[in-house]
């Protein structure tokens, strides 16, 4: 492998106070260098000049599809959106056909993983089948390559069984994801429960049946003593539970996607099936609460929920439509044009939400460009307009919440592993 | 005259100007059907598709006799479910149909905004016959003509809609189009039966009918399901009787000059007494053949042949 100099570029790592123009040279996989004017010597060359240089990005929340869902999204066509996205690695949930609950399964992911352009971490099941009953061999899967667990799609409905859960992967060290959703609450809803879904005639989905599942989860680790992440928050009540349980030393941790903190429920008014998730989005005053939470540090991740669909589950009458948005190429450039330019948060914090809290809560290198560290290096081109037209996407599906949206950048390069993966 | 929608999604947004374009239409329509020979050559060589996706037997009749009464060119197709697990999907149905030159879409269907989706996918214009709990326009159209026929006016009436308004597209489109239209509308019904946020409506929310039944010109029952029983929203049928049926009691308690109405069909029994249904009050036969009236004046003046301003 030669090495990569990643020449004149901004480089932000807020492991290192650095945040200047330098040059980053890499050499076997790993960081060897960060200075201004490294001769480039044997390298080959990245000009990085006027872009910004980050600890690669890393999505704790992905969908791959494979396997099962393979007309929606492989392994393979998720990680070039991931790539073309800026993000060095994802973790695939396990909500596929079969579900991700034994070790073999694992293998599988690892395996169709293998030369594709990010890195993929296979999340694997809490309960077998899904189906919220008996635990997976956690300690098999683990040893097989699984980074986290997560019902996700679904809470662990039965609260002995998530405490269990709890119990059992804080022995281990292993991070639970969880999907918040009170079931009962939530059946058959479509949308956000509010005097719009009255209008509209749709079921409503309360916020009261995340935010119950959420304080249920929270006194749950804190009886068993161990620690939880709650994945895609969309309330400002979820917001105020984790902030009161993350002052009194409850070890949470939480993210929030890209749509969640950009767009509200007034969209479903078309019935355009392209904004109907689960979580549904919310209103103004959840966004105002949601963002808050990022900037004082309530909010540890913003990750994507990356769901892609087959147009024959998307592209029909609203109630039949499946739940779900793609995100991983619209994710970094989305937070760039609402959040940064607008000076809610700052590149710094953009580290920290996408990949060093991540990389922490996960366990897995990354999240640093510390001189030693594994090369996993994101280049943003921060002035690098384009219109996301969903037919010209990396993904295998199209349903883009952001379709005719200007982003005013776009990932020029990640590396990974030293390896660079230069966008088209 | 020119109608200024293209489509017939719903009554709400739809102006007191369009909405009394439909009812003036209907109103000669009317004359039609009072004639020996039931038929004018309005919509010659029109075609209008009745999709109906969900049971209904009247609704579905009232619109293919509008139809054939316009002298239209009429295809129905009714399904239980439109899933995809159950055959194609409604947008490869739509287009497939649409490929054998129709004009004019009717449709019923259990989800919301399904109108709306076959207006994104065909070039037909679309009538909704009744979209979820969403939006049921040509009932509130029939209701206001019957109304309006009745009282020769709808400005400044009260009107109180008892029943089961959370599942209800007739409340809902009853709602935007007396307000429209000038009238004070009001809803009664059990707590669970309701929205748990009606601000976009604008309405006064009763849960004691007998507080207030002396308080309306129009008092319209809608039908209640026994489903809702299981579903857990009610104890019983029985207890709703009790607490919001329009009894014979009641009903002796209304205005003078108060009316009953009812969207149908009727649980006799249930939502209101045995012969409430058949009292000098009750316009609920009106209501059925202003139904015809005011489908084909829809029909008429959306099929373009009444003119648009597009």
């Amino acid at each position: 492998m030669n090495d990569l100099l990643i020449r004149g570029g901004r480089v932000i790592d807020p492991s290192q106070a650095l945040d200047d123009i330098r040059d980053i040279l890499i050499r076997d996989g790993k960081i060897e260098r960060i200075a201004a004017g490294i001769p480039p010597e044997n390298a080959d060359v990245f000009e990085a000049a006027g872009m910004i240089v980050l600890p690669g990005l890393i999505d704790l929340h992905t969908h791959l599809r494979e396997p099962g869902g393979e007309e929606a999204e492989t392994i393979r066509s998720g990680c070039e959106a991931a790539a073309r996205g800026g993000y060095t690695a994802v973790c695939a949930m396990p909500n596929t056909e079969p579900a991700t609950d034994d070790a073999g399964r694992v293998q599988f992911i690892r395996a169709r993983a293998a030369g594709c352009p990010a890195r993929v971490y296979p999340v694997g099941a809490i309960t077998r089948g899904r189906k919220g009953a008996e635990l997976v061999e956690m300690g098999d899967m683990l040893r097989a390559g699984a980074a986290a667990f997560s019902d996700d799609g679904c809470s662990v409905a039965d609260a002995r069984v998530m405490a269990n859960a709890l119990r059992y992967a804080g022995m281990l060290g292993a991070p639970l994801l969880l999907h918040e959703e009170e079931p009962s609450l939530a059946a058959e809803g479509q949308m956000n429960e509010s005097a719009l879904s009255a209008e509209l005639g749709l079921r409503g989905m309360p916020r009261t049946a995340e935010e119950i599942m959420v304080m249920r989860d929270i006194a749950l680790a804190e009886y068993v003593g161990a620690p939880l992440h709650i994945t895609h928050i969309s309330t400002r009540g979820t917001v105020e539970l984790v902030r009161a349980a993350k002052a009194r030393g409850v070890r949470v941790t939480c993210d929030v996607t890209p749509h969640h903190l950009t767009l509200t429920e007034d969209l479903v008014a078309t019935f355009d099936t392209r904004y109907k998730m689960n979580p549904p989005l919310r209103n103004r005053d959840d966004i105002r609460a949601l963002r808050e939470g990022l900037a004082d540090g309530t909010v540890d991740v913003i990750a994507t929920d990356h769901a892609p669909h087959y147009p024959e589950n998307k592209e029909v009458e609203f109630i039949y439509a499946a739940f779900g948005v793609t995100g991983l190429e619209t994710a970094l450039p989305v937070i760039d044009r609402e959040l940064v330019r607008t000076g809610v948060i700052g590149w710094n914090d953009i580290v920290r939400l996408f990949s060093s809290a991540p990389a922490r809560i996960l366990g897995v290198e990354g999240g640093t460009l510390k001189p030693g560290s594994v090369a996993d290096i994101t280049v943003y081109n921060p002035d690098s307009p384009w219109t996301v037209d969903p037919r010209r996407m990396k993904s295998r599906s199209v349903n883009t919440a952001y379709f005719g949206w200007e982003l005013p950048g776009r990932a020029a390069a990640t590396v990974v592993g030293g390896v660079p993966h230069p966008a088209d | 005259m020119t109608i200024g929608i293209r489509h017939l999604f719903g009554l709400r947004g739809v102006s007191k100007k369009d909405i009394t374009l439909i009812l003036d239409t209907a109103d000669s329509f009317r004359e039609v059907l009072d004639r020996p020979i039931r038929i004018v050559p309005a919509l010659k060589g029109v075609a209008v598709l009745n999709l109906f996706y969900e049971d209904s037997t009247r609704t579905r009749m009232s619109f293919e006799l509008a139809e054939r009464r316009l002298s239209a060119e009429v295809v129905t197709f009714a399904k239980a479910s439109s899933s995809v697990s159950k055959g194609e999907s409604l947008r490869d149905t739509v287009r497939n149909i649409e490929a054998m030159k129709i004009d004019l879409i009717v449709v019923r269907h259990k989800s919301p905004g399904t109108p709306q989706f076959l207006a994104a996918n065909t070039n037909c214009r679309i009538i909704n016959a009744g979209d979820g709990s969403h939006e049921h326009p040509t009932q509130a159209l029939l209701d206001l003509m019957t109304i309006r026929r009745h009282f020769g006016r709808v400005e400044g009436l009260k009107v109180l809609i008892v029943g089961d308004i959370l599942h209800s597209r007739v409340a809902r489109s009853d709602i935007w189009g007396f307000k429209t239209m000038g009238a004070q509308v009001d809803v009664c019904g059990p707590a669970t039966l309701m929205p748990l946020r009606m601000d976009d409506f604008d309405v006064n929310v009763h849960h004691d009918i007998d507080r207030i039944i002396g308080d309306y010109d129009v008092v319209y029952i809608l039908r209640i399901q026994r489903e809702r029983q299981a579903g857990g929203l009610i104890p019983s049928t029985r207890e709703y009787t009790d607490l919001f049926g329009l009894t014979r009691e009641r009903m002796a308690r209304m205005k003078p000059g108060a009316v009953v109405m009812h969207p149908g069909p009727i649980n006799r029994g249930v939502e209101l007494d045995y012969d409430v249904a058949d009292s000098e009050r009750s316009l609920i036969l009106d209501q059925v053949t202003n139904g015809e009236a005011v489908r084909m004046a829809a029909l008429f003046l959306l099929s373009g042949r009444g003119g648009t301003t597009e």
